[in-house]
């Protein structure tokens, strides 16, 4: 043998997986949600999600530029921050929010952590929070008028053009309130709200690649939705009332943080049991902040306080090993 | 009837269609066969041969020098040219008896004499066991005829043949069930004749449905024995795998199989179990699976222990392309190597040789806490955890984390989106520990 043999430790092979297909497959999963949102609300949402999106991969170039730490290949996850960051945004925000979001997600948030895999929030929520309690009045204006029954075929016949004007609340504003919306609407999202929360639908085809792809299980998200069902029902004042429910999951950013930002490896427990744990803590958090919050919304408050529990949920989770305190038979 | 199998695992390409159709061919050595003294666990045996001695097929050569080990004996007939330190496939030099063999393989007396087992006694049966020098063929080499001597015989009740073969690659237990199945099942009889009150189960991995059919067959009349199915999934034929797929029960790393009432051997082992009752035959042989997109004829062997790999390369045609990669076992859990004149011993199953090393220039990125590894680890440890502790060189930690229950079997750093080494760090701490532990 003339030529060298390289020499490693086992193992030899390597699935094809990477951070940044897991990445690329989060942003197609993500892809027909955002699409609909512009779609509805017109190329204003077009602008905020790229602005979004740029601001959080240009932070997170520049700081690492600056910090001089060395590039190991790009994968994408300031990407699918951007991309979240963005559809949790109204489409009627003025530009420099997406642009000042981006930089507390990455640099704030993710950055002084330590970079991937050390933030202890989700990026996106907490860029979220931060800029609701700074900038609560563009933030919480939602550039849709309140949507009759019915209104559905009209708007897939004009698009976003027959949408622009009043602000008005979202459908869990209007339920909150004692009114009544339109199940239908707020299931395929014909509905006022942040640019990629609407179409629960379009959630759910995302969500269903994901898990087809392997990319995130049900552990999370079926926890998240049943618990809060459950509260829902038993302590929203509404009883076992299906509609109501209903309507309850599929409003507001529900859909989109149970599959979505919930399931974000990095700030969701490690154990399997945990995750389970983690879902049902978020779903009767989410269910309080809902029913005797100030706001009607309640979910990117719960995720980041989970988020925060992380640590301690995962040390009363930890799994017992393989044959642990196994006894001799013999 | 439901599928065996157990929590975590993973399923990768598994190459067998490179050499699982072909029959096995028989391999006659040429020029110098090396014998080490270590090929087991345990103390290394005693050479009993002096340079210049004329020696037969099946005589020991090299004597177990202690309670756990094993003795060692000749493949072919010859003179003994040298004794000394020779490498192994591990890396290390071991002291070796190298035979220039003379190509007639004259026997030793009663070399191959048909004898009846059933009416052994049990001792007879673990003497011709133990003078036959058997080792688990499945990786570990752990001297057979102590496996077979539990404290009570009783008190098992499963014989478990292992035959998952769960390695990416390996071809050669499946040969075997299809092309020595009556030696096989007559292999398991005998190891039951060890234990009144145990059954046999011979566990096979469901993508080995020729396998399966044969010998549900061969033993449809058989009260004592059966077939169980297994999900094909990695790691299936680690020890305590196939025990829980196989009966339900748990082992740690501080038990034992038959603390649980179980015995479990590889196909060949068994297969050589037969051999050595039945036939007078010591274990003098290995089927050898040559493998790999850089070899011409990809095939499995039948080889006598003792030949260079470099031969094996040869008989299956050589190498289509340089290899980046030459590996002696699967893909898994194998060793790489950095020569191939190594030889054959009584734990080699397979040479795999890659034309491209797909790790070799894989960057390794930061833990996205994707939780991969926990899902895959078959002794459901935390390897994400166990490596931040093998990073800070924090022992105290990685065993509080119940760290040496992992048997390395790669998984973790199979699946490991962020191409980090799991296995590699855990190794290393794995060693360490086990080294202070030593010296204590």
């Amino acid at each position: 043998m003339k030529n060298k043999l390289n020499v490693s430790a086992s193992p030899h092979i390597r699935s094809r997986e990477t951070t940044a297909t897991i990445m690329r497959d989060v942003v197609i999963a993500l892809t027909p949600a955002a699409l609909f949102g512009v779609y509805q609300f017109g190329l204003r949402a077009l602008v905020i999600l790229v602005l979004s999106m740029t601001s959080c991969v240009l932070s997170e170039y520049i700081y690492k530029k600056l910090m001089k730490i060395p590039g190991n290949g790009y994968e994408c996850s300031a990407l699918v921050t951007g991309l979240l960051l963005g559809m949790n945004l109204s489409a009627n925000v003025p530009y420099w929010i997406p642009i000042l979001g981006g930089v507390f997600a990455i640099v704030v948030v993710k950055m002084l952590f330590g970079g991937l895999g050390q933030n202890f929030m989700n990026p996106a929520l907490a860029a979220r929070c931060f800029l609701l309690i700074s900038a609560g009045k563009p933030m919480t204006s939602f550039a849709v008028e309140k949507i009759e029954a019915g209104s559905a075929a009209q708007l897939i016949i004009s698009g976003a053009a027959g949408l622009d004007g009043v602000s008005s609340a979202t459908p869990l504003a209007v339920i909150k309130t004692g009114e009544s919306a339109s199940l239908f609407d707020m299931f395929f999202g014909f509905t006022g709200g942040t640019i990629g929360e609407t179409s629960a639908f379009l959630i759910l085809i995302g969500a269903c690649y994901l898990l087809m792809r392997r990319v995130i299980s049900l552990r999370i998200p079926a926890t998240y939705l049943i618990s809060f069902v459950l509260f829902m029902g038993l302590c929203g004042g509404h009883g076992f009332d299906a509609e109501y429910l209903a309507m309850q999951v599929c409003g507001g950013g529900l859909m989109l943080g149970a599959f979505f930002m919930a399931t974000d490896y990095v700030t969701s427990p490690i154990t399997p049991k945990g995750k389970l744990l983690f879902g049902i803590f978020l779903g009767i958090l989410t269910g309080i902040f809902r029913v005797y919050g100030g706001s009607a919304e309640g979910v990117s408050y719960a995720i980041i306080i989970g988020n925060l529990l992380v640590p301690l949920i995962e040390k009363i989770t930890f799994p017992k090993s393989f044959g642990k305190g196994g006894k001799v038979n013999v | 009837m439901s599928k065996a199998t157990f929590r975590g695992g993973v399923h990768m390409y598994d190459g067998k269609d490179l050499s699982k159709d072909k029959p096995t061919a028989i391999l006659w050595p040429k020029g110098e066969l090396v014998f080490p003294m270590e090929q087991h666990i345990g103390a290394p045996a005693k050479p009993v041969a002096e340079v210049g001695d004329k020696v037969l097929v099946g005589q020991r050569i090299g004597e177990a020098s202690a309670f756990v080990s094993a003795h060692v004996i000749s493949s072919v007939s010859g003179t003994v040219k040298a004794i000394e330190k020779r490498r192994m496939v591990s890396g290390a030099m071991c002291d070796s008896i190298v035979i220039e063999n003379d190509g007639e393989y004259n026997t030793i007396e009663g070399f191959g004499e048909k004898r009846d087992y059933t009416g052994l006694s049990k001792e007879e049966i673990r003497r011709c066991v133990q003078d036959a020098g058997i080792v688990g063929m499945g990786g570990a080499g752990f001297p057979t005829h102590i496996k077979l001597t539990p404290k009570r015989d009783d008190a098992i009740d499963y014989v478990i043949v292992n035959g998952a073969e769960c390695e990416p690659y390996l071809t050669s237990d499946y040969r075997m069930m299809l092309e020595e199945s009556e030696k096989l099942v007559a292999g398991l009889k005998i190891m039951l004749c060890l234990f009144e009150n145990a059954k046999g189960i011979i566990l096979i991995e469901d993508n080995k449905p020729d396998a399966i059919r044969k010998l549900s067959e061969l033993v449809k009349n058989e009260d004592c024995i059966k077939v169980k199915v297994a999900k094909t999934k990695y790691p299936q034929g680690a020890e305590r795998q196939a025990i829980y797929a196989a009966t339900g029960r748990k082992i740690n790393s501080s038990m034992l199989p038959a603390d649980v009432g179980c015995v479990v051997d590889n196909v060949d082992t068994v297969i050589s179990i037969y051999m050595a009752v039945a036939e007078s035959t010591p274990l003098i042989r290995r089927i050898i699976t040559v493998t790999g997109d850089a070899i011409a004829n990809p095939q499995n062997f039948s080889v006598r222990t003792g030949t260079a790999y470099s031969e094996l390369i040869s008989a299956a045609g050589g190498f289509t392309v340089t290899p980046e990669k030459v590996i002696s076992g699967g893909p898994m859990m194998g060793t790489a190597l950095f020569e191939l004149n190594l030889p054959v011993t009584k734990t080699s199953s397979a040479l795999l040789a890659m034309a491209k090393d797909n790790v070799a220039e894989l960057p390794t990125t930061a833990c996205i806490r994707c939780g991969r590894c926990i899902s895959v680890c078959p002794s459901r440890l935390v390897p994400q955890r166990m490596m931040e502790c093998a990073e800070h060189f924090d022992n105290a930690g990685f065993l509080g984390l119940d760290g040496m229950e992992c048997y390395e079997c790669g998984s973790c750093t199979y699946v490991c989106p962020a191409g980090r080494r799991l296995t590699q760090a855990i190794k290393q701490t794995r060693r360490s520990i086990l080294d202070e532990r030593r010296k204590k």
